[in-house]
């Protein structure tokens, strides 16, 4: 241990930051009382922009690694906290006028995101399988308190505990994986588990591999381990999903792909199959699953589900671009995803929220904005071109070529087109059907961030993507050095 | 300053189309005329800047698709060529514009059409300075869709629907032969880009390719395939059916876009590919075979029309068959110096027309017209001025004349020259048809100004008595136009054609073609080396097209052989006689366009002057020749017979059969059974019930943990 305090404090400042200054707000909310919910969802959002600052300033320092290689502050896990406090950023915001209008305002909130971030930026920061562990339970146990956070709704009720149930399972099978993997190989940190493996394979470690792999595929919702995700996205308030299935879901990916390609980079061989198992079932049960829905809530989990599936992809060609291709992926679909969530909220009447997707008919004329907006997203996360999705699309189907993972990427593709029509059935729905009865003018921060998000979906802001494309490149070529 | 040149017109349609809610019609008006003005006067300057000085320069905006080989880029290449372009196209623009202040002044959608003709400016813009093939398309495709749009601007009304869709949908049988022809450059060349494709041409001579399963010579398919681009957007002969009926667009639009500007971007595609052409004497010998033909064929039609905007629209697709034969005979100069001063007479034309339609409440039919002299004067006189201007009147052997005789004489005698050097049949052709399209085009334009503006009026009266000249906004452009037509061609001649040739085009052209009898030093090589040229010509002539161009080639290239020896001594003797460039050829040839102008006008005062009954009764008693120049050559029907109803029942068949019964049963339709019960099993999977989920990942992590067990042994 000749690291100093100093050091491994420098390395970890983001963190310790976001934890101290979520503390702070917990005990101010605690005495300022539920009044001062939107002023604690103000100041969370400034601490997320100060976590993704200092994640940058971190940079300047280069790679390092704090307690023992627990924390590794490296592109990777920069690149994946910026977009992480992005996403929790935006949803944040997108909740706090339906906390109002619902009678759910709450401190305790966002004060709960801030800690799903934390564990957040553990995961893709974890160099050591007991931070993963940790992180994950960060993350997790914030994340079934908010699906549950409506207490009087039974529906939000039943997704938190089914969440929380199965949850518990799977971290259970994690926990189990890692301990099997610790038995086989007598270390903790990713670097002496590939020294050890290098030296021996045994049954054990494969075993173990397949337990983690499990677990993990249950937090980005990847069928088999996908049957949560309907439930509790359907039953959670609408700001909860779209928190639920933006920032998480890419902390969840980014962990999978440090510890796949990092510690057991050289085992390709044996988790390989496994992933392009989980992509291609993902992908069938995503599409095949959304084509009977008729609320959209549970669409969009059907389709976060395919999503995952086409972001596997990338990891299972298991090489720096197929990792790149990942972070892209998961970049856009992000981005689009708090979009359609953006507009999920304006579905709005003067009754309360409704949530069936024959409630958009119409939508052209009652509300046009929402309705180009909603249209651009559906376009993109279909794949089209040029939209900003069909570039995503591009590099993983690529990469998963150039892995010669063939099959899957003809699979794949064939599901883009069964997907294709449940998004261009809401297109046709908001812009050819009768107008259903018209909904309430949506909020400022709503309209904004559904606009905001479809712009960058949109085909002459694809500018946007080169930056990202490098950066993500940068942030790939981290987890090969 | 090439930035704002290019994208000021893109920056006014931008404001114009999106905020024309906010800003309203006047200012929308304003800002998109004012920027085109700014582009035309930057352009003036631009144009002397470079041919004049020899500033040429290439600008590089902003990379597009680099995918392997296959590199573009957003640019802009400035040189002689472009520079004549972005003259006319900015001037004639503006001009357009201020004239449309006037000419749409009742219109309810004024902004929408501002905007529109500064997209159009725009994307013709991108089209004549681009350095290369996929910018150049591009702008081909922007010029298209905004002449669509332009043509369809009054959308109630039917008949301009369906002419929108016709010239979108001929221009897309061109455009398609011109992406062939991009894409073989890419796959001979390997690259796209003018410079890199030009330098390999030589290499390439000879190389030959695969078509449609047969071998041709690779360089005479790529500029055949170039050329079919350029038929469709230069209604050439079988592609130029969309033209006339483009008529049903605003006047306007008909001037700007369907006379000056957009018809002739084939012209400049096929100048602005010399290298290529020169290279490819049998492709060569198509373009100027049709030209030759469209020249012809649009001049009688043109002579039994009664609409005055399908006269003028005639006329001009007969002058564009002038200028493709001579760039298909390797007189580039002279092509583009008839495009250019075209560009002002025919202008002048559709927007004098427009006056006159305007003056009379929208009539268009000439046998409603007559006596307008004396109401509206100017308009009279700027007709004149064009009218002279198109039929090219002028004293031959003297610099003295309007702007169509220098370059329509030009081409004429270029084309006399070509084949009396190298004994070409295709020259000798375009050389007669040339001379007869003069006497038609005489015709026909005197017939339009005595219709119009002699005689008795034989439309309604009232309309005669309340017609009025045009406001002073719509007459300025015409003055102006006017003047132009009237001294264009005297100014520009020894630029564009004359003795100053070379140190004007420099290298944005090539003059490879003994045709242009500059550099005498070589001549006799060359002459040897056309002869070489000619039996590939021949060869290749009976590989691709067979009987048409091949027993023209056979001759040429047996007389190029003959003349290979003694072709040296007797083009350098040739020479020595010569006083001016282009002028050495006997006096016949000089004065036979006078002479054929002069019986065209003769022709015209007499039955349309002295015996104005004659016609009438020809029209009437409906003789074959009349009704079948009437009805254009019947080639509507022709294509009506043919390809439409064709095209219709090949697509019934596959629709009913091939896709309905076939495809669909089986295909989607089948598949989308399959899939929708699947999607019903597989939500009936999803209980609800925490144990089931639950027994699900178990049974899923012990099948995978199995599976790779096994696998692994």
């Amino acid at each position: 241990m000749t690291e100093s305090f100093a050091v491994n404090f420098a390395i970890a400042a983001p963190e310790v930051f976001l934890a101290v200054a979520t503390m702070g707000l917990l005990v101010a909310g605690v005495i300022m009382g539920d009044k001062s919910a939107r002023l604690i969802t103000w100041l969370a959002l400034a601490t997320l922009a100060g976590y993704a600052a200092l994640a940058l300033a971190g940079l300047a320092n280069g790679a390092g690694a704090a307690f023992s290689g627990a924390l590794v502050a490296d592109r990777f896990a920069v690149f994946a906290k910026v977009v992480i406090a992005i996403g929790a950023g935006l949803t944040l915001l997108l909740s706090d006028s339906f906390m109002q209008k619902e009678k759910l305002s709450r401190f305790e909130f966002p004060v709960l995101g801030l800690l799903a971030v934390l564990g957040m930026g553990m995961m893709v920061s974890a160099g050591d399988i007991i931070a993963v562990y940790m992180g994950i339970e960060l993350q997790s146990l914030a994340l079934y308190v908010m699906a549950a956070f409506n207490r009087d709704s039974l529906r939000s009720s039943e997704a938190g505990l089914k969440y929380f149930v199965l949850g518990a399972l799977s971290s259970g099978l994690l926990l189990y994986g890692l301990s099997l993997i610790f038995g086989a190989t007598g270390a903790t940190d990713f670097d002496s588990i590939a020294a050890a493996l290098a030296q021996e394979e045994s049954l054990m470690f494969t075993i173990g591999l397949v337990f983690a792999i499990s677990g993990l595929a249950f937090k980005v919702s990847a069928a088999p381990f996908h049957m949560w995700t309907p439930d509790v996205y359907e039953g959670a308030p609408t700001p909860v999903t779209a928190f639920l299935a933006a920032a998480p879901k890419f902390a969840a990916m980014a962990l999978f792909a440090r510890v796949l390609v990092g510690p057991f980079g050289e085992f390709i061989g044996d988790w390989q199959q496994v992933i392009v198992a989980l992509a291609g079932i993902s992908i069938g049960v995503g599409v095949f699953g959304a084509l009977a829905q008729s609320n959209i809530k549970r669409l969009m989990a059907y389709s976060s589900i395919a999503n995952m599936g086409y972001a596997l992809m990338g990891l299972a060609a298991g090489t720096q671009n197929g990792v790149n291709g990942l972070l892209i992926y998961m970049t856009i679909y992000l981005l689009s995803v708090i979009g359609v969530f953006a507009c999920i909220l304006a579905m709005r009447r003067k009754d309360g929220m409704v949530e069936q997707i024959d409630d958009l008919a119409g939508l052209s004329q009652t509300n046009p904005g929402i309705a180009v907006a909603l249209s651009m997203l559906m376009l993109s996360v279909a794949g089209l071109p040029p939209f900003a999705g069909f570039i995503a699309k591009l590099y993983v189907f690529m990469a998963a070529l150039d892995a010669g993972l063939v099959l899957l990427a003809v699979f794949a593709a064939l599901g883009t087109v069964v997907g294709a029509f449940y998004y261009l059935r809401i297109v046709k729905l908001i812009w050819f059907d009768e107008p259903a009865q018209g909904f309430v003018r949506p909020g400022r921060t709503v309209a904004y961030t559904a606009f905001g998000s479809a712009a960058l979906a949109f085909p002459i802001l694809v500018v946007f993507i080169f930056p990202l494309i490098s950066q993500a490149g940068a942030a790939a070529s981290a987890l090969f050095s | 300053m090439y930035a704002i040149i290019v994208f000021g017109p893109l920056l006014g349609a931008a404001i114009a189309g999106l905020l024309q809610r906010y800003i309203g019609d006047r200012a929308a008006m304003w800002i998109t005329t004012l920027l085109v003005c700014l582009s035309a006067g930057l352009s003036l300057y631009a144009f002397y800047d470079v041919a004049f000085v020899g500033n040429e320069l290439t600008i590089e905006i902003a990379r597009w698709f680099d995918i392997g080989a296959f590199q573009t880029s957003w640019s802009m290449r400035i040189d002689t060529l472009s520079a004549v372009m972005l003259v006319v196209v900015t001037f004639v623009s503006s001009l357009v514009h201020i004239y449309s202040f006037g000419y749409m002044s009742h219109d309810p959608h004024r902004a929408r059409f501002f905007s529109y003709l500064s997209l159009f400016t725009f994307a013709m813009l991108m089209l004549v300075t681009a350095n290369d093939f996929m910018q150049l398309f591009f702008g081909w495709e922007g010029v298209g869709l905004a002449s669509y749009l332009l043509i369809g601007f009054w959308y109630k009304k039917p008949t301009a629907n369906s002419a929108a869709i016709k010239a979108f949908v001929t221009n897309r049988v061109g455009d398609f032969g011109f992406a062939l022809g991009i894409m073989a450059i890419f796959l001979i060349f390997g690259t796209i880009q003018f410079d890199g494709v030009f330098a390999q041409v030589a290499a390439m001579q000879g190389q030959a390719t695969e078509f449609l399963g047969m071998r041709f010579y690779a360089l005479e398919i790529i500029a055949f395939l170039l050329f079919i681009g350029a038929m469709g957007k230069s209604a050439q002969f079988f592609l130029h059916v969309w033209l006339p009926d483009a008529m049903e667009g605003p006047t306007p639009v008909s001037a700007l876009i369907h006379a000056a500007t957009m018809v002739t971007a084939g012209v400049f595609l096929v100048v602005r590919c010399s290298p290529i052409f020169e290279a490819a004497p049998v492709a060569s010998a198509i373009v100027a075979v049709i030209g030759a033909i469209t020249a012809f064929f649009a001049a009688t039609i043109g002579m039994a029309q009664n609409d005055i905007k399908r006269v003028v629209a005639y006329s001009t697709c007969s002058q564009l068959g002038y200028m493709f034969f001579a760039a298909g005979l390797g007189l580039y100069g002279a092509a583009m110096f008839h495009l250019f001063t075209h560009a002002f007479f025919k202008a002048l034309l559709f927007l004098g027309s427009g006056s006159v339609i305007h003056a009379l409440h929208d009539e268009q039919d000439m046998r409603k017209m007559g006596g307008m002299w004396k109401v509206i004067p100017w308009t009279y006189a700027v007709m004149l001025i064009g009218t002279l201007a198109l039929t090219g009147v002028g004293i031959p052997g003297t610099k003295l004349g309007f702007a169509g005789f220098f370059s329509k004489d030009a081409i004429i005698e270029g084309a006399f020259a070509v084949a009396a050097d190298t004994g070409s049949q295709v020259a000798t052709l375009a050389f007669w048809a040339g001379v007869v399209a003069a006497l038609l085009t005489s015709f026909y334009s005197w017939r339009l100004i005595f219709m119009t503006f002699h005689g008795k009026h034989r439309g309604p009266q009232e309309h005669f008595e309340k017609a009025h000249e045009s406001p002073p906004v719509m007459m300025g452009p015409l003055l102006i136009l006017a003047v132009g037509a009237v001294f264009a061609g005297a100014l520009f001649y020894s630029p564009f054609v004359g003795d100053a040739k070379d140190g004007f085009w420099r290298e944005s052209v090539t003059f490879a073609s003994a045709a242009t009898h500059g550099e005498e030093a070589e001549h006799g090589e060359e002459l040897h080396a056309e002869a070489g040229h000619s039996d590939e010509a021949s060869e290749t002539a009976e590989n691709v097209t067979g009987q048409l161009t091949g027993d023209e080639a056979d001759t040429e290239a047996a007389e190029a052989h003959a003349e290979g020896g003694e072709g040296a001594a007797h083009a350098a003797s040739e020479e020595h006689g010569e006083e001016h460039g282009g002028h050495h050829v006997p006096t016949w040839v000089l004065w036979t366009p006078f002479v054929v102008t002069l019986l065209g006008f003769l022709g015209a005062v007499f039955f349309y002057l002295m015996r104005p009954g004659i016609p009438r009764r020809i029209g009437e008693s409906g003789g074959p020749l009349h009704s079948f120049l009437y009805n254009k050559w019947f080639f509507d029907e022709l294509y009506n017979a043919t390809f439409v109803r064709g095209a219709r029942g090949l697509g019934d068949l596959f629709w009913k059969v091939g896709d309905v019964r076939i495809v669909d049963g089986l295909g989607p339709n089948g598949v989308a059974r399959a899939v929708r019960s699947g999607a019903s099993r597989l939500s009936r999977l999803q209980t609800g019930y925490l144990y089931h989920y639950a027994l699900v990942m178990l049974i899923a992590v012990v099948a995978i943990a199995g599976a790779l067990i096994v696998l692994k042994g």
